[in-house]
């Protein structure tokens, strides 16, 4: 046995100098006081968060219990409920509803489109063919937002390559007909609701697929199997095992999604009816109307919205998995 | 009598790797049959293929006389204890147990009371309201064990259910199993690694190498009556000597097998030389060189212990030499 080169020598010590220097002794600090590196790192993105973002979200809010005197259009500083009245006249109550209900639509159709291309990638893509995942989902997003809403303009346009591709398959009556629907429908597909709804799906589609990717990604391959194993059929397992450990996912990427939506001012104004979503509102209110404190009324909906939807979610039971 | 299980030549290959190539097996109806083997020798696959996660290339697979191959795992009355468990986080343990009948449309205070029963068969009573997080691993394989017997299965399948626990909690879950599979008359099918756990449990043993079964049959043939150097390598314990070597010593030019408690260190016989001694409490193992090769006898509790680097003579009786096949 020849194991000599190991053994320790007798004049070795225990415990080994200190490294020295200005970073050793950094090291050596950090190493007693973990606390202390943890303030270190934390503060700055506290400070950021806490004054720029909720300070101003603060400042927002704040804003909203005032009121626009009508006569001379200036703000007036008192505290008043009266712009949150503003709110439900049957104009702006209007585009509460239509903005609501075009995110919730948009996020439905983006999970069940999300879905089926998140499970493939979490169960089935492996090496290469994740990468390809990976680049798809997410090359969209390195293109200019603006740039690819009006691509889809010109896509859906009544000249555009979506009526072309109609004619071709003889089915221009079909495109016809859904264009014919009240209230949906309108001139062209990029002038009507059905256009607003098929941009918002294409560009927020990214966030919710990530989320509901890395969701079916933890679960593990054998609980599907072991749910066969115990008699339930295809669809019973996606019911009961697979929906439910996705859903902590689909209510992240439905977070996403929703929210974007609500806020979003540039598709509708690009795409679809005249008529106008929240975003608009508070860019017309904030800009050349002035009405400062109605459109800030008009961005804490969306912040409502989504408190109410994330309450009721959490009610629902989607966080248990997780 | 129509056997559990039967395979005719079945095959499993995924691409050029025959997982499981042209086995032949039968598992009789309550028997406690356990398919040993080391990782990738198909026994495994071989479950996966009774429990329907897998289809055969080729072959035909019956359980209890009905064809199984193109029958979807749910709707085979054969149910598994997987290896980490597979219970499902979301659910507490009374869901988790109940799954089977709840997917089947049993009604939830019968499928409740069910569970409940099956979860004192296990000695878990009153875990219901718990999550799969909070409980220890040996408990999780007993609610394991617990999902799977509630559907009254005709063929409980074991992969490897007591690998992750610790030494003392497998001995007594080896007996547990043990006695209720004799209480429930169901066929258990049980696969391991382990072949002391193979040998201890089972009524018959099926040994897997390459895809195939190398040996099979009852724990004593397989101990005392290895076919193979195979089998004696991996049942392991036995010494494993080469045909050189047991010209040597005055036998056949054969593969030969010798149990270490066989050999006896007596006045006169083969030269050797004591390398190790191990104390292993009701027996000393001693690792002696004789003649080229190491040999490992077993002195009872008692006997004398030569020396570390002692000179030692061996002797056995010709009738404890095994000859085996060469094959690997």
């Amino acid at each position: 046995m020849t194991a000599i080169a190991l053994t320790h020598e007798e004049t070795a010590t225990s415990i080994l100098p200190g490294r020295g220097g200005f970073f050793g002794r950094l090291s050596d600090m950090f190493w007693r006081r973990p606390k202390l590196l943890l303030f270190l790192m934390l503060t700055p993105p506290l400070l950021w968060l806490g004054i720029i973002y909720i300070g101003s979200l603060l400042a927002l809010l704040l804003q909203s219990f005032f009121s626009i005197d009508d006569f001379s259009g200036l703000v007036n500083y008192e505290f008043t409920l009266a712009t949150y009245a503003q709110l439900l006249s049957p104009t702006n109550f209007d585009i509460i509803v239509r903005t609501v209900l075009m995110a919730a639509l948009v996020t439905l159709a983006s999970a069940v489109v999300a879905f089926p291309i998140a499970y493939y990638a979490a169960r089935y893509a492996r090496g290469k063919w994740k990468a390809l995942f990976y680049l798809g989902v997410m090359l969209p997003l390195w293109s200019s937002y603006l740039v690819k809403i009006y691509a889809w303009k010109l896509i859906l346009a009544k000249e555009g390559i979506l009526t072309w591709f109609f004619a071709k398959l003889h089915l221009v009556w079909l495109l016809d007909g859904v264009l014919s629907l009240p209230v949906i429908g309108g001139n062209s597909l990029s002038v009507s609701y059905i256009g607003t709804f098929l941009v918002f799906v294409y560009v927020w589609l990214p966030y919710m697929i990530l989320p509901t990717q890395a969701a079916l990604e933890r679960v593990q391959g054998n609980l599907i199997e072991a749910s066969s194993d115990l008699g339930a059929t295809p669809g019973q397992t996606f019911r009961t095992v697979l929906f439910p450990l996705a859903l902590p996912g689909i209510v992240a990427g439905s977070i996403f999604t929703f929210s974007l939506t609500l806020g979003d001012y540039i598709i509708p104004q690009i795409i679809g009816s005249s008529r106008l979503f929240i975003g608009q509102a508070v860019y017309a209110q904030q800009g050349t109307a002035g009405n400062v404190p109605l459109a800030a009324a008009f961005s804490v909906v969306p912040i409502v919205i989504m408190a109410v939807y994330l309450w009721l979610a959490k009610k629902q039971g989607a966080f248990d998995a997780l | 009598m129509t056997p559990a299980v039967r395979f005719q030549k079945v095959s499993r290959h995924f691409g050029a790797v025959r997982a499981v190539d042209g086995v032949d097996l039968e598992i009789a109806p309550g028997e406690f049959f356990a398919m040993l083997g080391p990782s990738g020798s198909g026994k495994t696959t071989c479950l996966r293929l009774i429990a329907g996660f897998e289809q055969p290339t080729a072959g035909h697979i019956e359980i209890f006389g009905e064809t199984a191959e193109g029958v979807p795992p749910y709707r085979r009355n054969v149910n598994t204890v997987f290896q980490d468990y597979a219970l499902f986080p979301h659910l507490n343990i009374l869901d988790n147990v109940a799954y089977g009948l709840m997917v089947k449309g049993v009604g939830k205070t019968e499928r409740a009371k069910a569970a409940e029963q099956a979860l004192e068969l296990v000695k878990l009573p009153g875990y219901g309201a718990r999550k799969p997080g909070q409980l220890s691993g040996g408990q999780r394989q007993r609610v394991a064990l617990a999902r799977a017997l509630v559907n009254k299965p005709r063929v409980l399948l074991l992969d490897e259910p007591l690998g992750a626990l610790d030494l003392k909690l497998r001995e007594q879950m080896q007996e547990e199993l043990k006695s209720l599979q004799r209480a429930l008359g169901i066929t258990f099918v049980f696969v391991t690694h382990d072949q002391g756990e193979a040998l201890s449990m089972a009524d018959r043993v099926a040994v897997f190498n390459d895809g195939g079964i190398v040996q099979e049959g009852t724990p004593q043939d397989i101990y005392n009556r290895p076919k193979t150097r195979f089998v004696a390598d991996f049942v392991g314990s036995s010494n494993v000597i080469a045909p050189d070597l047991m010209t040597a010593l005055g036998g056949e030019k054969r593969w030969a097998s010798l149990r270490p408690e066989a050999i006896r260190i007596t006045g006169d016989g083969v030269e050797s030389r004591v390398e190790n001694a191990s104390f292993l409490g009701a027996a000393t193992r001693l690792t002696v060189a004789a003649r080229g090769t190491r040999l490992h006898v077993m002195l009872p509790a008692g006997a004398t212990v030569p020396e570390v680097g002692a000179d030692v003579r061996l002797s056995w009786q010709p009738v404890d030499v095994h000859y085996m096949d060469d094959a690997a």
